[in-house]
């Protein structure tokens, strides 16, 4: 190989690597820059700042359970109802759909993927409140007792976070899923119709084969259900206390960024608010990585990926 | 009932709820574009793309200024993101097995998982604090951050589609990499690469929350880098959840907009798709 050419494809290696390298800085960058910006309140409040419930910017008192006490009961309950759901749809396509159904299935999904944040947070306010206020006073007196919807029939509060969140996930977990499930080896699914399986079995088998996979696609949904700011700031209720309740307004910690952080004045409340934007930060983090890593792993026993054909052979 | 009749019922049973699921999911979409179709044609007219907001109380107005905004917000943020991000998905697909190609993946698929919200406080501290002013140039630059991992993935995709043959031809004729891949390999997968933008555009172009405190929003008609802008995602949050009938009238209406942008964006993605399809079937 002449030595000027080598010299080029090193340089292009270098070259595009640079650019590739960005992508790795920016990510570090986020962390560093927001744990920087977050010092003043971490060494004003310590670990207190998450164990305290207390939130009064006025007064200078900054505790952050509300929300992520906010944050995790929207997202966890919002999972509960999608999950169900966004298998069943990913089996339906995978599975069960005749062929012409299939392309026009996912295409509506991915649509609903793609619906803007803010505009499920209009319906949400016009549509879908009222119509959660109308169920909350429809239950009966002896229901309302229970803990889990005491309070004033608002509307807005944890019910129509969790529905519109739910919403939202249905689709990722769903593609995700719909990805893993055609991983798995077709013969897993004939063996067991051989054996006599009915339709339900079959599937039952082939899911079971392709259990990490989902998990980590429920998990990417989880993921994505705990940074959701705008539909959800838009229905909560932005009210910071902790609360079992459905029909209690709360908050989330992306919410409680969007709606103060343009107004905060003072470095202590900016610092805090910061710091609820590091901590989401570090839990989808490390929430993606594990998700990633189960989908990666079964997809890795499944399918051997077609490696670039290697063309240093070529000199 | 015996037990194979059982077990057929609930196999039954099963397609019936997978079935059901499907319809369940179909409601809410419904729903949506039905409420934003019908509430956005009422107040949609010619002066919502050519007027300014009206003062409050008074109808009519549009909200041509957060058009405009809109547009340049995405346009920075795509001249800041498609360069990174198709380089980059260059790097990742040429040295797919190697280690630090590994570690870009997983970046960018970190950073596609960061929540937007975040990408906004961190626009914030790098983009406005050191200036101590909001500004469009740094809501683009939020937008564009949003942008980068999706441009990467859908280029890395599409390059490790294209045969390896016409790269080994290229390379048999004496090419080098970089030509090799920029003359050939790339030339190749360009119409699925400007598909990837354009839906990547389209997603942005709905983003809200990175926006909130880096363009913050702007009552007036402005086109400064260096000034506060409006976006129709800002304008339609603001209108919303405002306490005026008039105003929730504007917001239905930037809501059909923005819908549209997202259905014609993603109809045209999938057209083209199809037709990649089908060129490659053909072979």
């Amino acid at each position: 190989m002449p030595k000027s050419k080598s010299r080029s494809d090193v340089a292009f290696q270098i070259g595009t690597g640079a650019f590739g390298f960005v992508l790795i800085a920016l990510v570090c960058g986020i962390g560093v820059i927001l744990a920087l910006e977050s010092l003043p309140s971490i060494q004003k409040f310590g670990l207190g700042f998450w164990r305290t419930e207390i939130w009064d910017p006025v007064a200078g008192e900054f505790g952050a359970l509300p929300f992520i006490w906010g944050t995790l009961y929207s997202s966890v309950l919002a999972l509960l109802i999608a999950t169900p759901i966004a298998l069943g749809i990913a089996i339906f396509i995978s599975e069960l759909c005749p062929a012409v159904l299939r392309q026009p299935l996912v295409f509506v999904t991915e649509l609903l993927a793609a619906i803007p944040s803010i505009v499920y947070g209009l319906w949400g306010i016009f549509v879908l409140v009222p119509a959660v206020r109308a169920l909350e006073t429809s239950l009966p007196d002896s229901l309302r007792k229970l803990p889990l919807f005491s309070g004033p029939p608002l509307g807005l509060g944890m019910l129509s976070a969790a529905l519109i969140l739910a919403i939202m996930v249905i689709p990722f977990i769903s593609s995700i899923s719909r990805e893993v499930l055609k991983s798995v080896p077709p013969a897993q699914r004939e063996g067991a119709y051989a054996l006599g399986a009915t339709r339900f079995e079959a599937i039952r088998a082939a899911v079971f084969y392709a259990r990490t996979g989902i998990i980590g696609a429920v998990m990417l949904g989880f993921g994505r259900a705990l940074g959701e700011t705008m539909a959800v700031t838009m229905v909560i209720g932005n009210n910071p206390k902790v609360s079992v309740s459905l029909f209690a307004p709360q908050y989330t910690m992306a919410a409680v960024v969007a709606n103060e952080f343009a107004e905060a004045a003072d470095r202590l409340y900016l610092s805090a608010l910061v710091e609820i934007g590091l901590v989401l930060f570090i839990i989808t983090l490390i929430i993606n990585s594990f998700s990633r890593l189960l989908i990666w792993s079964m997809a890795r026993t499944e399918k051997i990926v077609a490696e670039p054909v290697e063309t240093e052979a070529a000199a | 009932m015996t037990a194979t009749g059982r077990r057929k019922l609930l196999s039954s049973l099963f397609v019936g709820f997978c079935a059901g699921a499907v319809l369940l999911a179909l409601i809410p979409l419904a729903l949506v574009l039905f409420f934003v179709i019908s509430q956005g044609v009422l107040s949609l007219n010619l002066a919502f793309f050519t007027h300014m907001p009206t003062p409050v109380g008074e109808a009519g107005g549009g909200m041509a200024n957060s058009i405009v905004g809109t547009l340049i917000l995405s346009g920075l943020a795509a001249l800041m993101a498609v360069p990174i991000g198709v380089i980059s998905g260059i790097y990742m697909s040429e040295y797919a097995g190697s280690r630090f190609a590994a570690a870009v993946r997983f970046a960018a698929d970190t950073l596609n998982g960061v929540p937007s919200i975040v990408i906004g406080l961190f626009a914030y501290v790098v983009a406005v604090l050191p200036f101590k002013q909001f500004s469009a140039f740094a809501g683009g630059f939020a937008l564009g951050l949003m942008m980068i991992p999706i441009i990467a993935r859908t280029t890395e995709e599409l390059l490790l589609l294209v045969p390896g043959t016409m790269r080994e031809g290229a390379l048999a004729l004496g090419a080098t990499r970089a030509r090799a891949v920029f003359s050939v390999v790339l030339p190749a997968a360009l119409p699925g690469i400007v598909t990837g933008v354009v839906l990547a555009l389209a997603r942005i172009a709905g983003e809200t929350a990175p926006l909130l405190f880096t363009a913050f929003n702007n009552r007036f008609f402005s086109t400064s880098l260096k000034q506060p802008i409006s976006s129709l995602t800002v304008q339609v949050y603001t209108y919303a959840t405002g306490p005026y009938e008039d105003w929730h009238r504007q917001a239905w209406a930037g809501a059909l907009v923005l819908v549209a942008i997202v259905l014609v964006c993603s109809l045209l993605a999938r057209l083209a798709t199809r037709r990649l399809e089908r060129m490659h079937a053909r072979g």
